[in-house]
């Protein structure tokens, strides 16, 4: 509180700009005017007048530690390293097998480093880039330096173990640990290579970036032919079950991030699933990767399964299943050869299964129902009569009805949806901020925020409102028998379906083509969707579907339509003969 | 709901309508632009979930707000308040102050919000930098009013005063006047209060002495506020009035006169015929001589000739010994009934009648036909038609009555109005009628004789 010590301290306050200072009792300058308490602190000047040297000796090394906000060194590598760590066990606490850790992931992105020549490899880009400066510097320095831990063994703790260990002994060993080569680094990021690697495009190489830890994890998933898709991957990251906004939060307390590794690590958007999917692919490509396991019929990822598993999802009557069967099998999309993965061949190409078996969902309602908005309510009506009559029956599939108990639920699932993201939570406790002279701004603005946090959700109720869901890859839930009788899975189809002959036929006869025009040319897109040239019931469950695998409609779209490309194959190469039991015409 | 089809066929061709109503329209809105310069703002690039969310989390806030669920906008509140922490840089200059908006707005009615939260949050506000903090001292200070809970909120606003935000506050002139404006208002409310405890309390009690002496000290404040106020060129009516008030209550007769003197006359100030008002009534309660109050409503005539004032001033002028203010007495009443608004001021027409009469009888027939010959042209119509005559005797006799005289001595017996009322048989008022006509013989301004 010594106003009169504080005089020679000349700078203006970064909240208020007057230069008014005054002193705490720690020794660090106030601000008088806002009580702005800055990270200077007052410098003891006549150091003779301390009789004990070792005091002074602190008193440097303690300075110098501040400023320089050191921590241990690392490689950009190695933090992606650590997301990956994190996310693979989160996935394991989801109930997918350890192998996929210790064996599949661990195996993919050893191979990512050794083709990007970060590591098992013979020269590494560390030693290379750095090899002179280090020599120069500290030979004891750069054994530990220059190829960074990579762990033998992928499990992270030893690496968090041995990290501290080699530290320690280098700055016992020297009075000032800051060698050259990683002040320098380590002005501009926490990392060693933070600068380098935000400036480096070699061609060929695929650099590594957050989304794509999503790309490593979806692909060891689809090794394992495990029971989670693209799409529910991606709302567990978005749930939160899985780490991707903020995953350096978890960064072992040592590993210092700024400057450059704010624009590495931080991320600011959600992952999406064109996106993620893309990378996927180009990951497997940059990794040389063989055939993936075959996807059989009695695997998850069968449009099968994921058709049977979609149709509870949506309330559907399980008899739909014969006719997603159907249509899987005239497509040819169920089989091994379509299904499995293979990045080596021509054109690589996965299938997008959860889209996949969604766009026969699809088909099928539309060859049910036509969706021309005139058809469904038709025999909606025809079903509703018959139900009221036979009360005691297994009741029709009423279409009307399940559309206002779809629409209820749905309009409500996302409306909390859009509420909790709102309420999201993107910032970290620990801010990331571009070089040390706007650290002190940047921590002071986290404080306030927190402050003003605390004092806004005082006045909330006690009780969080957004609890944290468990993850569940079903989104709804329909119980048999619930009183309210919203549950639709008991349901027949008879109404719409009659005998010929010996096999049951839709009763609709009619068909429309969602597109007739396929892009020709290389912009990558299949077709376009313009809502508004569509019935209102199209509409309605593409929008449904598309909600349930946070999609945007059109891609569901275009799945659908190159669905539909390969079951009216003739169609569209113009011949005559109709080949299927069921009549069609073209509507 | 068997026709749940139907609804949603029809609400199809509801929008196509509307869609083609959108080309067509010849309007500049176009709704649907909104998205697209949306992106284009952002250079093309997708925006980020993180600007799109805070985007949705503000316009929850807004529409809660909205719908007065305070409990909601605080939850949401919670998340927004990220937006502080955006890499866009403009984005997070322009948080405070919107934070502020909200914040304050929320804490004003949450019902867990109390003083001393509001308080708090507008500390902090201070330090993430909104721009004006004399604005959030002032909104701070608004909470007990509008809580009721005025104890001594000037004590903080003293407090905002102090060096560091003058510098600040002196770019924004016009908010420190608000800003003294209120503090004046809200000493005037401490004051209206005070006389009511001070007539509960004994008069030789202790409490009455600290209760007096703590009103001086308001008082004190008080006039340093709106004193300063008052000086600057402006209308302040209700301050001036309120400070006026205040004044005479502790008896600063000469201070409050020189402030209405000052507000009436100062030649900064734009021209506010209540300043002439105020200082007239004022004059009035002092009972000041009629010559300094027919000074003042003299510059009063000339902004408002209809006040209605003007009749007292006729009075003050009529009463008067000197022969222009005489004079200048029927100019004004001629001045007040050129207005419209005052066509059936019975008191008008009473005085205008008998003042007539009395310069006439005074032979000043000059200043009659001075006054008569600008309206000649149009009083008959606008007065005296034979509409107003009929309308006049239906819904006011005595008014018709004197209007009558005054159509007879200015338009001569054959005038319409005239006319009409003499005609008319009231049993009530024949002789007054009587009286009219004999007047109007005598006093005609019009010869007789053409």
């Amino acid at each position: 509180m010594d106003l009169e010590e504080a005089k020679e301290f000349k700078e203006r306050c970064t909240q208020c700009a007057a230069v008014s200072w005054g002193l705490t009792d720690e020794g660090k300058y106030y601000c008088t005017s806002c009580h702005n308490v800055t990270e200077r602190s007052k410098e003891v000047i006549n150091t003779g007048a301390i009789p004990n040297t070792k005091i002074q000796a602190i008193n440097r090394g303690l300075k110098r530690k501040r400023k320089l906000e050191k921590g241990w060194d690392w490689y950009v590598c190695e933090g992606f390293q650590q997301i990956l760590y994190q996310q693979a066990e989160a996935l394991k606490t989801l109930g997918v097998g350890p192998k996929l850790k210790d064996e599949v992931l661990h195996n993919f992105w050893k191979r990512y480093l050794q083709k990007s020549k970060q590591a098992y490899c013979k020269n590494p880009v560390y030693t290379r880039g750095r090899k002179a400066t280090v020599l120069e510097d500290n030979p004891s320095h750069s054994d530990w330096d220059s190829e960074p831990d990579l762990l033998s063994d992928f499990s992270c703790p030893s690496f968090v173990e041995s990290g501290p260990d080699s530290q320690l002994d280098s700055r016992t060993q020297k009075p000032f640990p800051i060698s050259k080569a990683s002040q320098s680094a380590s002005i501009c990021s926490g990392s060693l290579d933070g600068v380098k690697y935000s400036q480096q495009k070699e061609k060929g190489i695929v650099k590594m970036t957050v989304p794509r830890t999503l790309a490593f994890c979806y692909l060891s998933l689809l090794w394992q032919r495990e029971t989670i898709t693209l799409s529910d991957l991606l709302r567990f990251v978005e749930e939160g079950h899985i780490p991707y906004i903020n995953a350096f939060q978890h960064f072992p307390e040592e590993m210092k991030l700024y400057g450059r590794d704010k624009g590495i690590f931080a991320i600011e958007s959600w992952p999406a699933y064109e996106d993620i999917y893309k990378k996927m692919i180009e990951i497997a490509k940059f990794l040389d990767l063989p055939r993936f396991p075959d996807i059989t019929e009695d695997c998850y990822l069968h449009p099968d399964i994921l058709c049977m598993k979609y149709l509870m999802e949506v309330n559907l009557p399980d008899e739909m299943n014969d006719l997603t069967y159907q249509v899987v099998k005239m497509t040819g999309i169920g089989e091994v050869d379509f299904l499995t993965f293979d990045p080596i061949a021509k054109m690589a190409k996965t299938v997008k299964y959860d889209i996949q078996a969604v766009a026969v969902i699809v088909i099928v309602l539309k060859l049910l129902f036509l969706l021309d908005d005139n058809l469904e309510w038709t025999l909606s009506n025809i079903a509703e009569k018959y139900n009221e009559k036979n009360k005691e029956d297994k009741p029709w599939f009423d279409f009307r009805k399940w559309y206002q108990v779809m629409k209820k639920s749905v309009d409500e699932k996302k409306q909390k949806w859009e509420e909790a993201r709102a309420k999201y939570v993107w910032k970290s406790e620990k801010p990331l901020y571009h070089s040390s002279i706007d650290r002190a701004v940047v921590y002071k603005r986290r404080e306030m925020v927190v402050s003003l946090q605390k004092q806004f959700s005082a006045l909330t109720d006690s009780a969080p409102t957004v609890e944290k869901k468990s993850p569940s890859s079903f989104q709804f839930n329909w119980t048999e028998g619930d009183s309210a009788g919203t549950c639709f899975h008991g349901h027949s189809l008879q109404g719409i379906l009659k005998k010929k002959g010996q096999s049951l036929t839709t009763k609709n006869s009619l068909y429309w083509l969602s597109t007739q025009k396929f892009c020709r040319s290389y912009c990558k897109h299949v077709t376009t969707y313009e809502e508004s040239n569509f019935s209102l019931s199209y509409q309605f469950i593409i929008n449904l579907f598309s909600f349930l695998l946070r999609i945007k409609a059109s891609s569901l779209h275009e799945e659908v339509s190159l669905i539909e490309k390969r079951l009216f194959k003739r169609k569209y190469s113009k011949t005559q003969k109709k080949s299927r039991s069921r009549k069609r015409r073209k509507y | 709901m068997s026709d749940f089809s139907e609804e949603l066929i029809e609400s199809k061709t509801e929008d196509d309508q509307e869609e083609s109503y959108v080309f067509s329209g010849t309007g500049m809105s176009f709704p649907w632009l909104q998205n697209h310069i949306g992106t284009i703002a952002t250079g093309g690039k997708k925006e980020k979930d993180f600007a799109q969310t805070t985007s949705a989390c503000l316009s929850f806030i807004q529409e809660a707000l909205l719908k007065h669920q305070w409990q909601q906008a605080a939850e949401y509140m919670h998340s927004y308040l990220q937006i502080l922490e955006d890499s866009d840089s403009h984005k997070r200059q322009a948080a405070p102050e919107i934070i502020w908006k909200l914040g304050s707005e929320i804490l004003f009615y949450h019902p867990k919000s109390n003083m001393e939260t509001f308080n708090t949050f507008a500390d902090r506000m201070k330090n993430i930098g909104v721009m004006n903090y004399l604005k959030v001292r002032f909104h701070i200070n608004l909470y007990p009013v509008f809580h009721i809970e005025v104890k001594k909120p000037e004590r903080n606003l003293f407090h905002s005063r102090n060096a560091r935000y003058s510098e600040k506050a002196n770019s924004h002139i016009v908010f420190l006047n608000f800003f003294r404006l209120f503090l004046g208002i809200l000493q005037f409310l401490f004051f209206s209060k005070a006389p009511l405890e001070l007539t509960l309390t004994d008069e030789d009690d202790y409490a009455y002495n600290a209760a007096s002496q703590s009103m001086l000290n308001h008082s004190c404040k008080t006039s340093v506020n709106l004193g300063a106020l008052i000086q600057t060129p402006g209308v302040w009516d209700p301050f001036v009035k309120s400070y006026v008030e205040m004044l005479e209550f502790y008896g600063d007769r000469d201070g409050a006169r020189e402030v209405l003197t000052n507000y009436a006359y100062d030649e900064k100030f734009p021209s506010n015929p209540n300043a002439h008002v105020y200082l007239y009534n004022f004059l009035k309660r002092e009972k000041a001589p009629r010559e300094k109050l027919i000074s003042v409503l003299k510059i009063l005539y000339q902004i408002v000739p209809s006040h209605k004032l003007m009749l007292e001033f006729h009075s003050l002028l009529r009463k008067s010994e000197k022969e222009d203010h005489r004079k200048l007495g029927l100019e004004v009443l001629f001045g007040v009934l050129d207005f419209a608004g005052c066509t059936k001021n019975i008191t008008a027409w009473k005085y205008l009648a008998k003042y007539l009469r009395q310069i006439l009888m005074g032979n000043h027939l000059a200043w009659v036909q001075e006054e008569w010959n600008s309206r000649k042209n149009w009083w008959p119509d606008f007065h005296f038609s034979s509409f107003w005559a009929k309308n006049d005797w239906k819904e006011d006799k005595t008014l018709a009555c004197e209007k009558a005289l005054v159509a007879g001595i200015l338009l001569g017996k054959g005038c319409r109005y005239f006319r009409f009322i003499s005609k008319q048989d009231d049993e009530v008022l024949r002789k007054k009628i009587k009286r009219i006509k004999k007047s109007v013989e005598n006093h005609s301004i019009v010869n007789p004789g053409l």
